[in-house]
């Protein structure tokens, strides 16, 4: 124990003295969990629509009104021919054109039905496919507009033998804001990225600058030797994630409505996990860039594959296996229920036997594959 | 012309000696684009939904079997009540429940008018948003069914093309986006290493006192980069065409040209970076650390840049991968010729040019 004592007060100084590296632990993560849900955003507005309007009709003109008054859609040119059209989309100046054909009007109130076209700039990701979707739906609210609207006498509408109406709820989150969705997702990134970088630059500095063969040297065990670098960066992070809850209540107003120490507790092994695997690159790796590249290939996967981005629901059942070999992906999935769903531990307990078994796992390979001698 | 060929060896010999980090950067792109391609995609499928049948009879249970043979969902064990629905939503097994009423079928016909309910997660609005319109629809198809001959009001039917995309395939919208991300952070990161190491290592003395041109070692440095990168473009459009299907629309040799000044663009940051820091730690977590978030931010490929507050669009444009990004998808998959670029091309030679003249100025011959 007192071996230990010696070599945790020996790391606390070797973190205290690079101020950089210190501010950058601490600074890093709360600028960015403060900007980064501002800007990443998956809510589709602003889409640019190019209306293309040959029929030149009130009820083209009202389908214009009804879609320029959305809110979601911007309409960037409307006397154009279909060419020109294209020829903005091609300039990245508009994402969608509608095209209203000649006798739109005329067809509409004469046999109740019409197409229009709708060509989507099906390479613009997100912004053009939700955007086309968006459009569709305004059509059809066009559609029960017109069926009270238009009141000729040859167009008597049928109703159907039993209409089935949907009513719709969104439970934890009513009115859908996509913070809730976000901003516990990046602190867990933050979180991640700090311990696992900082980690993998420890051991192998040591090796670089010499130093860690005055420690081979020593009568200090392997199991002391990892544990004395794991509990410094350990502290650290349980404080960037308390830094992190607080920005995220005073920045978000996002408020943990489940209990706090379960949220501690899956912090703290999640922690274990991670500054293993950090400790593992390091004492696998043979310089610093080594060890940082090694540690940013597995941090992209960790990012892609942790249902951060995408859900891991829609993965073929490979992609979800290696998700489920993640740590990032319990830690993220469990956070998200903890702080927005209120989950009690009976609800997430199977998630911490993972995460147990990653931290083990992870850190007897740091400890066997430190080698004293080479 | 000599001394430089030999410069230019002796910094191959530097990247080839150090056979992990080669084996990552040719691993990575490889590693993304297999995710990207193959487990990665924006469409919502395989969802769990419980559902809660009070009625138990013929409407409802066809309304279920519809639901059952969509790719869109699979059913979860069903529910005993609200409290339940609470359960299995914090458990994290559903994503959404489906809720008929008592009576369905009698209401339905009696009144002409009934609902359903659906509860969504809105922990996850996207999928929540997404999973509802697909219920809708389902529904509605359903309805359609049972009325054949009825006519639902007056139609406005959109007919859907996908511009450039027909086949929606789902890899069109990220390679371009992979590419511009692997080149600022791979070719950053590796240049921003390069000076700083040799101050570091102490060999850059003897680099400073040999009787060479202090431009020509920055050249030196940045071209077994230029050529390692190249190659990687190589591998990266390889795999797309042939495992992903993506189809090349434009002129190959503009891409590769586009492709060029990009990679240069990003070599040239990273002599900047090496030669204003002190150490490869630092020289490496800001090139990678500190470049990522922005990166992954700013392109466009991820987020609409649109949707951001006015200050982020205002710092995506001095992100370089931001020019490529749009270069690349309209040489690549629109067939644009360069006629369409210009602007963007003309703004990454400025940034190269700008980055280079800043790097050889700060280049410091003499040791402090």
């Amino acid at each position: 124990m007192k071996v230990l004592r010696f070599i945790l007060r020996k790391e606390f100084r070797q973190i205290f003295r690079d101020k950089t590296i210190l501010a950058m632990m601490f600074a890093l993560p709360i600028v960015q969990l403060i900007i980064f849900p501002l800007a990443a955003n998956f809510e589709v507005k602003n889409v640019n629509v190019a209306f293309v309007d040959y029929d030149r009709s009130t009820y083209s003109q009202k389908l214009l009104n009804k879609i320029a008054s959305s809110g979601y859609f911007r309409i960037v040119g409307n006397t154009i021919s279909y060419n020109d059209a294209l020829h903005m989309i091609q300039k990245n100046e508009a994402d969608v054109i509608l095209e209203i054909p000649h006798g739109f009007e005329r067809n509409l109130v004469r046999e109740g039905m019409q197409k229009v076209n709708m060509s989507v700039d099906a390479i613009n990701g997100t912004k053009s496919t939700i955007g086309g979707g968006y459009l569709t739906a305004v059509l059809a609210d066009f559609n029960s507009s017109l069926d009270i609207n238009i009141k000729s006498p040859n167009s008597s509408v049928i109703t159907p033998a039993g209409s089935i109406g949907v009513t719709y709820s969104a439970w934890f989150n009513p009115l859908e804001e996509y913070k809730y969705y976000m901003v516990p997702g990046i602190l867990v990134l933050l979180l991640t990225m700090i311990g696992g970088f900082v980690t993998a630059l420890n051991i192998v500095r040591e090796k670089e600058i010499g130093t860690i063969e005055q420690i081979n040297v020593t009568p200090i065990k392997k199991w002391q030797f990892i544990l004395g670098k794991l509990i410094p960066f350990w502290i650290v992070g349980i404080i960037v994630f308390t830094v992190g809850l607080i920005v995220m209540y005073l920045v978000y107003g996002i408020f943990p409505k489940g209990s706090i120490a379960l949220l501690y507790l899956f912090a703290a092994v999640y922690l274990v996990a991670l500054l293993g695997f950090g400790l593992l690159i390091s004492t696998f790796s043979n310089s610093q860039l080594q060890a940082m590249f090694v540690a940013f290939f597995f941090m992209m996967i960790f990012m892609l594959m942790s249902g951060f981005f995408t859900s891991v629901d829609s993965m073929p059942a490979w992609a979800k296996q290696i998700s489920t070999l993640t740590p990032v992906t319990h830690f993220i999935t469990v956070v998200r229920l903890i702080v927005l769903k209120g989950s009690g531990f009976a609800h997430v307990k199977t998630e911490l036997l993972y995460l147990v078994i990653f931290a083990v796992l992870l850190n007897s390979a740091a400890i066997i594959n430190y080698r004293k001698t080479s | 012309m000599k001394q430089l060929f030999a410069f230019i060896r002796k910094e191959f010999y530097h990247v080839f000696r150090d056979k992990r980090t080669l084996l990552i950067l040719f691993g990575l792109p490889v590693v993304q684009i297999i995710l990207f391609g193959f487990a990665l995609n924006s469409e919502v499928k395989n969802i769990s939904i419980t559902i809660l049948d009070n009625a138990h009879d013929n409407n409802s249970e066809q309304i279920i079997n519809r639901i059952k043979a969509s790719d869109y969902f699979v059913i979860a064990k069903p529910v005993t009540g609200y409290a339940d629905i609470e359960e299995q939503f914090k458990r994290g097994n559903i994503k959404c429940a489906l809720i008929f009423p008592q009576n369905f079928t009698a209401d339905m016909v009696r009144s002409g008018k009934v609902q359903v309910q659906v509860i969504a997660d809105g922990a996850d609005p996207n999928t929540a948003t997404i999973l509802v319109s697909y219920i809708t629809s389902i529904i509605a198809g359903y309805q359609q069914q049972l009325n054949p001959g009825a006519r639902l009001g007056y139609l406005v039917v959109p007919e859907i093309r996908m511009l450039y995309n027909e086949e929606q395939n789902g890899s069109l919208n990220f390679i371009p986006g992979v590419i511009a991300l692997i080149f600022m952070i791979v070719s950053t990161a590796l240049t921003s290493v390069s000076i700083v190491r040799e101050k570091e290592l102490g060999t850059m003395e003897v680099l400073l006192v040999s009787p060479f041109n202090p431009i020509m070692v920055l050249i030196a440095k940045a071209i077994p980069y230029l050529i390692l990168s190249i190659i990687n473009f190589i591998i990266i459009l390889l795999l797309s065409v042939f495992l992903l299907h993506v189809q090349i629309k434009g002129s190959l040799l503009l891409l590769f040209a586009e492709s060029i000044l990009f990679i240069i663009t990003c070599l040239s940051l990273g002599l900047l970076v090496s030669n204003v820091t002190n150490s490869q730690q630092t020289a490496m977590l800001f090139s990678m650390m500190g470049m990522m978030l922005p990166t992954l931010l700013f392109t466009g490929f991820m987020f609409p840049i649109e949707n951001m507050p006015w200050i982020f669009q205002a710092i995506s444009h001095i992100i370089p991968s931001r020019y490529y990004f749009i270069i690349i998808k309209a040489v690549m998959l629109k067939g644009l010729g360069f006629s369409y670029v210009w602007k963007e091309t003309l703004v990454l030679a400025g940034m190269s040019v700008l980055l280079l003249a800043v790097a050889v100025k700060n280049f410091k011959i003499r040791l402090s």
